[in-house]
């Protein structure tokens, strides 16, 4: 590790210190009228981001340590979002390709960095192999809604997940790998930022609950006012970055935190519809994996494509 | 030893599961674990779901015809310490019942499945009389309700290639043979004990709402707000 990482890793330490600081305090202060519940899924998501950020000093020292890392954390999101969905008999063959094919596949192809095998694996084979694995098995009851039930865990959990290690192999002029590296913690330490400010946007300033039936502690504020935050933020990381212009470190920020947004969203209309709160009780009481990734899995693709845009100019 | 460190992880591989002990500790005195069956490696689950101590003095009860098969059976059913019973030679003092009170004399705990068959996995079957007369005939084992959630998605029937979902083990608290309760109200009431503890599994969500149909599986179990 050179100094720069060396500099971003104890950025993100004061960062993540401080936030859990200012968690202890709102536990503490009972006085502000805070929701205790909403503190205290605060709290749990920063002891998330700590492991998160503790696993990601990995992608320093191995790649392909790090693509088998991502592939282990898909792989418990993807068992989370089908054992949450319904599925019927009828489906268990083509849900066996999915587990035991599909998702080692695509991390086996994104450590050998066949970009162009991984990129359309997914949204292309997969997708056209499911429905005719499931018409064989010869059950036709809601059959376009378990298809498509099947066809979205694998994009959000396998699919997207995926293009953040990815970002360890991204070619471009001037990138070396502890450039790379750097580039993958600071999508992560954005996604992460850009969920606490959302958060505390949201907390002190938030009118507009922007769906309340999907998701009440969302909203508008949180929304703009965490985008900007994030932007911010992510200029003041920019030297930790391999971008060359400050606005392209503000740019991707914001992104980020909009797309990271848009998975929060998601993944809070389908456990609303499935009446439970958290994906997962890997941990009893903490939710599942899949509850921590979600803005990293909606932010990734577009992380790692508007960064190759920008970079290779 | 190997072979159940093998079949250990990957239990906890293929049924993920989180282990719920409710009103009931994982002890080693004498007990029959009796749960729902909904797959063929439901024993492996429940044996896998106990401690290592207790489940060194735990005995897997299973038919003899299926777990003798082939040689891959037979060392499964030994690395897990199986009592294999034998269906088809029933014969006087020699009952399934007598035949495990023999084998776990004054130490062993066993895994036993009242239902006899495999279920669909959805409702619990009625009860066979098996759990009654070992509950006579030893008063002083305990009887615990094990519900398993999950398992008949992770291998249905007829498949042989489970996909690895997430699944639960509940142990309820013990009960015993009451003072003059007959067999059909014993056996009944050992069945609602699993059926309450699969109960918190079975919440719909509301779909009255958005008018949809109910949804096809079995439900987790809603947690606090969030």
């Amino acid at each position: 590790m050179n100094q720069s990482s060396w500099a971003l890793a104890a950025t993100v330490v004061g960062l993540l210190g401080a936030a859990t600081l200012i968690g202890r305090l709102l536990t503490r202060m009972h006085h502000l009228g805070l929701n205790p519940v909403a503190v205290e899924s605060f709290n749990s998501r920063l002891r998330a981001w700590w492991t998160i950020c503790s696993f990601m000093a990995v992608a320093f020292i191995s790649k392909s340590l790090t693509v088998a890392m991502f592939g282990v954390v898909s792989f418990q999101a993807l068992r989370e979002f089908i054992t949450l969905t319904p599925t019927r008999p009828g489906d268990h063959r083509a849900l066996f390709w999915v587990f035991f094919f599909f998702t080692p596949l695509q991390y086996l192809l994104v450590g050998m960095d066949y970009y162009s095998v991984y990129s359309i694996l997914i949204p292309v084979y997969a997708f056209l192999f499911i429905p005719l694995r499931v018409a064989i098995a010869g059950d036709a009851k809601r059959f376009l809604e378990r298809v498509a039930k099947i066809q979205c865990a694998l994009l959000v959990c396998v699919y997207c997940l995926s293009y953040a290690p990815a970002l360890l192999y991204l070619d471009a002029p001037g990138l070396d790998d502890a450039k790379r590296a750097r580039l993958l913690f600071f999508f992560i330490v954005i996604t992460i930022v850009s969920e606490a400010v959302q958060f505390v946007w949201s907390r002190l300033y938030g009118r507009h609950v922007i769906a309340p039936e999907i998701n009440a502690a969302r909203t508008w504020e949180g929304l703009l006012g965490g985008s900007a935050t994030t932007a911010l933020i992510g200029m003041a990381l920019y030297w930790a970055t391999p971008y060359t212009e400050l606005w392209h470190a503000a740019l991707v920020s914001m992104l980020v935190a909009v797309m990271g947004f848009a998975g929060a969203m998601t993944m809070s209309a389908i456990k609303r519809d499935r009446g439970v709160s958290d994906f997962g009780t890997l941990v009893e009481g903490h939710g599942g994996v899949l509850d921590r990734i979600d803005a990293i899995c909606f932010a990734a693709p577009v992380f790692y494509h508007v960064s190759k845009l920008l970079l290779v100019g | 030893m190997l072979t159940e460190i093998a079949i250990n992880l990957l239990a906890k591989f293929m049924g993920g599961a989180s282990v719920r002990w409710v009103d009931s500790q994982p002890d080693t005195t004498q007990r029959v674990y009796f749960a729902n069956h909904t797959s063929h490696i439901d024993v492996i689950l429940v044996w896998s779901a106990l401690p290592a101590h207790v489940r060194k003095i735990t005995r897997p009860v299973a038919a003899k015809d299926y777990w003798s098969q082939n040689w891959f059976r037979r060392k499964l059913a030994r690395a897990y310490n199986a009592l294999l019973i034998d269906r088809h030679e029933v014969k006087v003092h020699q009952s399934p019942v007598d035949v495990m009170l023999r084998e776990i004399g004054q130490e062993h705990s066993v895994i036993i499945f009242p239902e006899g068959g495999r279920s669909d996995g959805v409702a619990i079957g009625e009860f066979k009389s098996g759990l009654y007369y070992m509950a006579r005939k030893r008063p002083d084992l305990e009887l615990i309700p094990v519900y398993l959630n999950n398992m008949n998605r992770v291998l249905p029937r007829d498949e042989y290639l489970p996909i690895p979902l997430l699944t639960t083990v509940t142990f309820g608290p013990p009960m015993w043979l009451e003072r003059g309760e007959s067999k059909v109200d014993f056996l009944a009431r050992a069945r609602s004990a699993v059926i309450k503890l699969g109960e918190a599994y079975r919440e719909e969500p509301d779909h009255s709402r958005t008018g949809l149909p109910a949804p096809l599986g079995p439900t987790p179990p809603a947690g606090a707000a969030g």
